[in-house]
């Protein structure tokens, strides 16, 4: 029986065991289906991670690197080259592995770092043929950066999600030509240094409220991309199209949280953020069972993933040292602008000093307040400059604060100055 | 006076730089920003991430970073200096990869345990 | 010189190599793209339909009903997911309604074991989410779901294993009888045979015509598709029809035997015969038509579109007969011809004895094949197959929970797949929610180390469809 198994050892995963472990807990699993720790880390060779954790600017596999040091000095097992098929109410770990074979695992406390996945060309329906050539973004990286392989020469992409701005840089460095970056919103998905370093830097033009209409393809590869505006309705506008030569589309559309084990466990779920329903330690519906990082809802900082994988972590080990404690909820409602919160409920009687809530808002916001609200007054209210889908917003809510709630529900709200 | 987004971290604060007046920054948020600022009206710099060849690792290509900013116009220049580059595993996070790389005071250096 | 040689290798093409490979010939199976199965056996609606829709005494009302009849046990000797769910043709209106009486009649004559004709209510309650709007129903128990890909390649398979000779990317270039026997020029070079039978799909009525006089002109006929995520197979218990019209069946929304949600075709006459894309008009249609069906479809899950080309032609009917001496036609194959495949391969057998063909039993042919299908078996069979193999254990596509062991049987099964697609129809990976975004650079890593080859040269699909361009750091200034 192990304290705690945890279901993924990338960023999240690594966090929440490292801490679980400060946090007195000895026997702890990490399972990972790769043959490395670390997870999407390994393949995002570029900077930018850790200014907040580590106050430095580190790659993604310095940023690894940094928590896989830190698990040399505990007894936390890895398990290597393993998935997890299948958990469950009763705290069990279905895992498979080459040596190990078949195994089914009990656990007092589980925590799910499963990460997530990109939406493909099929979530998105772009129509044309079905050539060799329309990737993922995270697709290419790896054949790139890690495999050594180029995917392509000629390249348009298809969001401007960060991986995508990353990868445009990158394509462009290894000798590629990126024709164009294309946005079906009216404003980009990815940050905006992004924006700065990996298009602005190599000319490369980024289409907003554009789309692909059209993928050709000669002897099996892509050829050619039609590119079209859209209107308000997000529909292509006829008339308004541009012809590329190519032989590369790279898709830079959204991420999912990877769920499948945690639905079939019965844990519920957001349909906001695909990811489960949390409480203010990360605890899912289930007691016992926590969910952190990516799997919960998509960050755009792996600072904030550590962090947030941190507490689930030492949740954890309250859990399996305290014993679980039953507590009253209040639920955080999604007011005007706001497209989530994480968590989607807080114990306040649990929240010691503070309580982080995460959230996106659903469009671009100049000069605003933030406010929060019992339905009858305002509990705290923050300003904030300019505030984007893409860039993920955090606030601290005291326990003062939440005290003078009245009732079940409180409201975040965003309010134009 | 030139406005521009700030890269140095995720942030992305909006700076404006007063060419006229010394290059003064406003709208950053912490001091890096107005050294960017400054910088980057000035002599744009980049700090330059990549791969180069790998024998004998779990992977063939291994990623290293130059460990201070290089000027933007050097960034392909680097780039042309690593192909020629070929580690045999194992390396670690901060071996030196080139040193003072075309010129520049910064060095080429690992950034993965392989 | 061969007895017989296929032209075309789709399931009809399958079919019939499976069924003269239990008899003592040498066989030659012509296929001119790289894998088997690349036309419309690979993209069609996956349906085993029950055969009320041929008009009574039709060919294809026969082989319908009898191809469907031998489908279950068929599936079951060679390890094809089938399940046998039962179809729903749903009326909307009073007049459909006689639409579905007329059905019922016609598969009556046509011999449709068991049919019913369903209330609202009863269609209610056999499938929650369908429109209000549905009257009533045609059910047919019979109907089946499969999975096209498997069915064709195990069929072939047998057959190879049986020592039939599967000749991949060898197109037919011209037909020539000499000495009382045919000389097939191909792209590889002459192949000899004394009986040939024409299995070409789409290209059937070329074929057709480089030994006979032209009797039928294929009318190449795209339907286009969306394939959903499991979480949208709960929409659908049955395959569910609409009244079919002047263009076919048409759009129907059904489960499919891997657990996820069918949703398709339209039906657009178009020129090129090999071209398959979507458009968004097409996809725009069939969401409108489907929504009839089932109003609740979320199309957010949606994680492929493709289409298919059927081989239509200007007859209502399938054009299979003895177009010329020792010269089999099994053309014009438009649906129920997935349906009708076995059967057709049993009247292909049937039609060269007429020409002549003496066949005597092979008494040591298999006609059975086992894989291991990694998810479906207990845990305890898990432990076992990945204690007598370990690649069994280790998990390449997370979708669909795909083991390297499964993806390393498809490389050397009997006909080996030489793309990340080719291996998708046979084992299954990348067939998920990802669409091998995840597996993908893993499967032309274990494709590139099982072929011994470099992993450049692995294709996503078809001739010519590299995913790897070059390598990266290549180049050194001097």
């Amino acid at each position: 029986m192990y304290d705690l198994i945890v279901v993924g050892g990338g960023p999240a995963g690594l966090a929440a065991a490292n801490s679980a472990y400060q946090k007195g807990l000895r026997k702890i699993l990490i399972v990972e289906r790769d043959k490395e720790l670390g997870g999407i880390l390994n393949q995002c060779i570029h900077n930018g991670f850790g200014l907040h954790r580590f106050k430095e600017e580190l790659t993604g596999p310095e940023y690894a690197g940094r928590f896989i040091e830190m698990l040399k000095d505990t007894n936390v097992e890895v398990m290597l080259d393993a998935m997890v098929l299948e958990i469950n109410k009763d705290h069990e770990v279905h895992v498979i592995n080459a040596e190990k074979g078949y195994q089914v695992l009990k656990a007092q406390s589980i925590v799910l770092a499963m990460g997530c996945r990109e939406r493909t060309r099929g979530a998105i329906a772009i129509p044309g043929d079905r050539p060799a050539g329309v990737f993922t973004a995270g697709s290419a990286q790896r054949y790139l950066n890690m495999e050594g392989y180029m995917v392509g020469k000629r390249v348009i992409i298809l969001g401007s999600g960060d991986i995508g701005l990353i990868m445009a840089r990158r394509m462009t460095l290894e000798g590629a030509k990126v024709l164009a970056c294309v946005e079906v919103m009216p404003y980009s998905g990815g940050l905006m240094r992004n924006i700065v370093q990996c298009l602005e830097d190599w000319d490369i033009p980024l289409y907003l409220s554009h789309t692909i209409t059209n993928i050709e393809s000669k002897n099996g590869r892509v050829s050619h991309v039609t590119v079209s505006k859209v209107g308000d309705d997000r529909n292509p506008i006829p008339g308004s199209e541009m012809e590329f030569d190519c032989d590369t589309v790279l898709l830079s559309v959204g991420l999912i949280p990877e769920n499948e084990i945690t639905r079939a466990a019965g844990i519920q779920m957001d349909g906001r953020t695909n990811g489960a329903i949390v409480y203010e330690n990360m605890e899912t519906s289930v007691p016992g069972i926590f969910a952190c990082g990516n799997v919960v809802h998509v960050h755009d900082l792996v600072d904030y993933v550590s962090a947030e994988s941190e507490r689930a972590g030492a949740a954890a080990a309250d859990y399996v040292l305290n014993g679980k404690s039953e507590a009253e909820a209040v639920k955080l409602v999604n007011g005007n602008g706001i497209g989530y919160t994480v968590p989607q409920q807080i114990r306040v009687s649990r929240v010691e000093k503070l309580a982080d809530v995460f959230f996106r808002v659903r469009q671009v916001y100049k000069k605003s307040v933030i406010e929060v609200s019992d339905g009858e007054k305002v509990l705290a209210s923050y300003k904030r400059e300019h505030m984007a889908p893409g860039e993920m917003e955090h606030i601290l809510l005291t326990r003062a604060q939440l005290d003078q709630a009245a009732g079940d529900t409180i409201t975040i709200a965003v309010k134009e100055a | 006076m030139k406005e521009l987004v700030c890269i140095v971290c995720p942030k992305g604060c909006r700076l404006k730089v007063d060419e006229e007046n010394d290059y003064a920054v406003t709208g950053n948020a912490c001091p890096r920003g107005a050294v960017y600022g400054h910088g980057e009206i000035k002599n744009p710099t980049r700090v330059l991430t990549s791969t180069v060849k790998i024998t004998g690792g779990l992977y063939r290509r291994c990623p290293v970073k130059t460990d201070a900013v290089v000027p933007k116009g050097k960034l392909m220049e680097v780039m042309q200096l690593l192909n020629a580059v070929e580690l045999k595993s194992p390396v670690k996070i901060g071996q030196v990869v080139i040193e003072k790389v075309a010129g520049t005071d910064a060095n080429v250096v690992v950034t993965k345990d392989l | 010189m061969y007895d017989v040689a296929i032209i075309g290798c789709g399931v009809i093409g399958a079919a019939t190599a499976f069924e003269l490979s239990k008899y003592k010939l040498s066989i030659a199976v012509l296929e001119k793209e790289n894998d088997i199965g690349m036309g419309a056996s690979r993209a069609n609606s996956a349906i085993i339909h029950a055969g009320y829709d041929p008009k009574p005494g039709t060919l294809m009302a026969r082989l319908n009903v009898e191809g469907n009849a031998m489908a279950e046990q068929l599936c079951k000797d060679l390890s094809v997911p089938f399940s046998r769910i039962g179809s729903l043709v749903m009326a909307f209106s009073d007049e459909e309604m006689a639409t579905v009486r007329d059905l019922f009649d016609r598969g009556t004559k046509n011999g449709v074991p068991g049919m019913k004709i369903l209330n609202a209510q009863e269609v209610r309650e056999m499938e929650p989410m369908v429109s209000d709007q549905v009257v009533g129903a045609l059910y047919a128990p019979s109907a089946g779901i499969i999975c096209p890909w498997e069915y064709t390649l195990a069929l072939a398979e047998v057959a190879v294993v049986n020592g039939a000779e599967m000749k991949l990317n060898t197109q037919v270039e011209g037909i020539e009888k000499k000495d009382g026997h045919y000389v097939i020029h191909t792209n590889k070079g002459d192949v000899e045979a004394k009986y040939i039978v024409n299995a070409a799909g789409v290209q059937s009525d070329k074929i057709h015509e480089m030994v006979a006089e032209k009797t039928f002109t294929i009318l190449p006929n795209r339907g286009e598709y969306y394939l959903m995520d499991k979480c949208e197979v709960e929409r659908a218990n049955h395959v569910l029809f609409q009244c079919p019209n002047k263009d076919g069946k048409g759009v129907l929304v059904s489960p499919t035997t891997g657990g996820n949600l069918i949703v398709g075709p339209n039906a657009e006459a178009v020129e090129d015969a090999e071209r398959v894309n979507n458009t968004a008009a097409g996809m725009a249609f069939v969401r409108a038509k489907a929504a009839k069906s089932v109003p609740s479809i979320n199309y957010r899950n949606s994680i492929r579109n493709f289409s298919g080309i059927r081989a239509n032609s200007d007859h209502d009917e399938f054009q299979i007969g003895i177009a010329a001496e020792n010269f089999v036609d099994l053309a014009g194959i438009k649906s129920p011809g997935l349906s009708s495949a076995p059967a057709i391969g049993l009247e292909a057998v049937k039609l060269l004895k007429e020409c002549g063909l003496e066949a005597e039993k092979n008494e040591k042919a298999v006609t059975t094949r086992e894989r291991i299908h990694f998810r479906t078996l207990s845990d305890a069979q898990k432990q076992e197959v990945i204690k007598k193999n370990p690649l069994y254990g280790r998990v390449i596509c997370r979708c669909e929970t795909i083991t390297e062991g499964e993806i390393v049987d498809a490389i050397h099964s009997p006909i080996p797949p030489c793309s990340v697609d080719g291996v998708k129809r046979r084992a299954g990976s990348g067939l998920g929610r990802c669409q091998g975004g995840f597996c993908g650079p893993r499967v032309v890593d274990i494709l590139a180390r099982e072929l011994k080859v470099n992993p450049m040269e692995i294709l996503q699909d078809g001739e010519g469809s590299k995913i790897l361009l070059s390598e990266t750091k290549q180049e050194v200034n001097a």
